[in-house]
């Protein structure tokens, strides 16, 4: 499925489970500028709590969606300061 | 009716006393302030067990937590100390005793080699899940800045050197300096 985001980066944690995922999003979002999307691919089904959580808990990232295929969660998040 | 009908209340109260008021302001504004800057949350584990199973909640979470931009120190203490040794945590053990979850009676578990083979067992599985190894939990939660810490007592009752823990692991501290952080904490855990 392809995003109507204009996405900066794409990080790839497929394969990877918790807390991967959340701890590579974290310094993937540290590297990029404010205004940025980042889209993150993982395997792992707990990523799509985990992904909403964090960024409910986090100043700075937005949630923008959360798209499931089969086996493969995709995140997008934007940094908005 | 207005107070400004009372010009004289406000000339009958005493400087001093005005003055007081003034500093208690002064005082409450400034501790409230403080209040406002700490907005940051803190979190303090202490990890007391030493085996492949427990190593792993304190050094998710502590790394998680880190990712929220939280304040985290996870103080190691008494048999937790195995974590962040660099050579013995490449080899912490699963024990088959005493754990009904394993598929086998605790007098057959209570067999030499067992506790090595159910460990084996564990390994794999954490690798097929593609679950991280402790040693690369540990460079991640110090790479992002989780203060891992050895309490300097057991360190010395264990008889281990500061040399055997990884760098960037936060040596010499006690009990006190725990708890410092504890009272500080939002989320405070024992493992």
């Amino acid at each position: 499925m392809s995003s109507e985001y204009d996405v900066t980066e794409t990080l790839d944690v497929k394969g990877l489970s918790c807390p991967m995922p959340i701890v590579k999003t974290k310094q993937a979002i540290d590297d990029l500028e404010e205004g940025a999307v980042l889209e993150v691919v993982a395997t792992d089904s707990g990523s799509v709590s985990d992904v909403q959580g964090w960024a409910e808990g986090t100043d700075g990232v937005t949630l923008l969606e959360q798209v499931e295929g089969e086996d493969r969660y995709t995140h997008y998040v934007e940094k908005t300061a | 009716m207005s107070t400004d009908n009372h010009p004289a209340s406000a000339g009958e109260t005493d400087p001093a006393e005005l003055q007081a008021l003034r500093e208690r302001v002064e005082d409450l504004e400034a501790s409230l302030a403080d209040l406002e800057d700490d907005g940051e949350k803190k979190m303090t584990i202490v990890a007391t067990k030493g085996t492949l199973d427990m190593a792993y909640p304190p050094l998710i979470l502590g790394s998680t937590a880190a990712a929220f931009g939280w304040d985290v120190v996870v103080f190691h203490t008494f048999w937790g100390l195995d974590i962040l040794h660099e050579e013995k945590s490449r080899e912490l053990k699963l024990s088959a005793v005493g754990n009904p979850s394993m598929p086998m009676p605790n007098a057959v578990a209570a067999l030499p080699g067992m506790d090595a083979m159910a460990t084996k067992m564990m390994e794999k599985k954490i690798d097929a899940n593609g679950t991280a190894t402790v040693e690369e939990l540990i460079d991640l939660s110090l790479e992002t800045g989780v203060d891992l810490q050895a309490c300097q007592m057991t360190v010395e009752l264990m008889e281990y050197d500061e040399d055997d823990f990884y760098d960037g692991v936060t040596t010499g501290v006690g009990a006190a300096t725990a708890l410092q952080h504890m009272a500080e904490s939002d989320v405070q855990l024992l493992v």
